[in-house]
């Protein structure tokens, strides 16, 4: 399920004094099974942009593709779209509802009209697959860590079994360990399923050790899109839009200019560390 | 989607309008209102509508915003306008059935929409330039001799400004969780009223949560600042009455003397 951007552009508040454009000429292809980190300032576009992708905006300009098919198109059924691209947006607070974890993660799957045995078979699967503890079901969301909450709110994406699974800052207020246990989460279902997944981020840190792309924002447009080692190489562009690089590539490069000769593309600790070992 | 809604539409410019003391637009709007219930006569309408179109000039908000307003009481306007028409009785000049229109009736119609049209329109003036926030500071100062037979005008007035302050944070909120429940196959839009109805609790539930949570944030932020009410209490800007404020009042004065005028028929040759 390729998806393919085409000269897509946002206007908000279009024809008042307010308007301003959210997004502006993205053009991008993003194949099967790839995982991509899009990163950007607050306020660059990329969470406007990812709610295309699913068609909860509608583009001012421009379209999506997604198998082939406009998702914008008049006759276009976009409930089936949400199905295929799941879409797991920033706070958990405001999907989780139900009485229980269980039945909540049921919802998605419910929406789609399958049988209830199917249903809850998926949201079995899903509450599994985030690592979710039996012990647990029944419990009340909210009553669970933002760490446990961040899970079942990916649980309830995951039941509807999209091919295309868009992360909305999943990391955002969880305390370091919860933020590697869900990455680390993501990275593996992401195996798994051979699903392509996309990861809004504002941190370099939470993206380097995991994607195989990086896209990076900045005033609604793509600046940067390529492989972590490679966009980091772009320091100045990076810290004009805000971001700022893993702290390892900062010592990294910093040691290169005082004149060690450290080997290979250097995006994470592990790695730094290998290539410090090597040069003594 | 929901973010084109707007409630407490203040637009943002600067004119003599929106400068002007928040309490003499109350008062301003309040006494235009009654004015333009005074009379039924020709002439008034059109002293009315003409001051309202001076200030609209002068506040300087395109006129499309003040049309905004009329189309949210269309529905009521269209209603009292068949009431008036075939429930007015008098002298009979069209019919259908037993439904009579009078002459009073088209008459009565005309005058009752006009008026309709003029308080919409001059309200909305008053709240495009003015901020929720000013009103309710206006508010508060006017009724603050109601403290007297023990009214807690400041309570009233903080709450009201705590309520308008939250729509929109509320409306922000609502339209996330409506995209966080539609990603998960929600449909908001389509079936009878009862599943509607039904569609909405995966909507409502996060939504009064938030909300629970956020006026507890709040109650907590105020009494870390050892916040208690009215009583003592100084303004960071207090309301003080200018040069521009008292030029108002004797516009207005004689906006309304001049209705009088117009209205007791006063000058024979009009």
């Amino acid at each position: 399920m390729p998806i393919i951007i085409d000269h897509l552009t946002h206007e908000y508040e279009t024809g008042t004094a307010m308007a301003h454009k959210a997004l502006e000429d993205i053009s991008l292809q993003i194949p099967d099974g790839q995982f991509v980190g899009l990163i950007g300032h607050t306020g660059s576009g990329k969470s406007s942009l990812i709610q295309h992708l699913n068609g909860l905006l509608k583009p001012t300009d421009g379209t999506v593709y997604v198998d082939g098919e406009d998702i914008f198109d008049k006759d276009y059924e976009l409930k089936k779209l949400r199905s295929k691209v799941g879409l797991v947006f920033q706070y958990p607070e405001h999907q989780l509802f139900e009485a229980d974890v269980f039945t909540d993660v049921c919802y998605g799957p419910k929406n789609l009209g399958l049988d209830q045995k199917e249903i809850e078979l998926r949201a079995y699967e899903a509450l599994k697959k985030v690592g979710f503890p039996d012990e647990a079901f029944y419990v009340s969301p909210f009553d669970l860590s933002g760490g446990q909450k961040r899970r079942v709110a990916i649980a309830g994406v995951l039941a509807m079994k999209p091919k295309v699974l868009i992360l909305d800052e999943p990391t955002a207020g969880l305390d370091p360990k919860g933020r590697d246990e869900i990455l680390e989460l993501v990275r593996q279902m992401q195996r798994e399923l051979q699903m392509t997944v996309i990861l809004v981020s504002h941190s370099m840190e939470d993206v380097a050790n995991y994607v195989d792309r990086i896209l990076v924002m900045s005033k609604g447009r793509i600046i940067l899109d390529g492989e972590p080692a490679e966009v980091f190489t772009h320091r100045e562009e990076l810290e004009e839009a805000g971001l700022a690089l893993p702290q390892v590539t900062y010592v990294v490069q910093d040691l290169q200019k005082e004149g060690f000769h450290l080997e290979g593309s250097i995006t994470t600790v592990s790695q730094a560390a290998d290539a410090i070992m090597k040069e003594f | 989607m929901i973010r084109e809604i707007t409630i407490g539409q203040y637009y943002q410019t600067d004119s003599i309008l929106h400068r002007l003391d928040p309490r003499v637009k109350l008062i301003g709007t309040i006494l235009y209102i009654v004015s333009i219930f005074l009379y039924r006569k020709p002439l008034p309408f059109a002293l009315a509508a003409l001051f309202l179109v001076l200030c609209i000039m002068l506040s300087k908000v395109p006129f499309r915003y003040m049309i905004r307003g009329l189309k949210t009481i269309l529905f009521l306007m269209l209603f009292t306008a068949a009431f008036n028409l075939f429930l007015t009785p008098g002298e009979i000049v069209w019919s259908i059935g037993k439904l009579g229109i009078s002459k009073e009736g088209i008459l009565a119609t005309v005058y009752m929409i006009l008026r309709m049209i003029l308080l919409i329109i001059g309200s909305s003036l008053m709240t495009l330039t003015t901020t929720p926030n000013q009103l309710t500071d206006a508010m508060e100062k006017l009724l603050w001799p109601l403290t007297k037979i023990h009214l807690p005008v400041h309570e009233v007035a903080m709450m009201m400004s705590i309520a308008l302050r939250f729509i929109p944070i509320l409306l922000e909120e609502t339209d996330k969780i409506m995209k966080a429940q539609m990603a998960r196959g929600a449909d908001f839009e389509s079936g009878n009223l009862l599943k509607r109805m039904k569609a909405m609790v995966p909507l409502l539930v996060p939504l009064f949560i938030a909300a629970f949570r956020r006026a507890n944030d709040l109650a907590m932020a105020m009494e870390a600042r050892c916040y208690q009410g009215g009583e003592g209490r100084t303004k960071m800007k207090p309301l003080r009455y200018k040069g521009r404020d008292t030029g108002a009042f004797v516009v207005l004065i004689c906006y309304l003397a001049a209705m009088i005028v117009l209205g007791k028929g006063l000058i024979p040759i009009l």
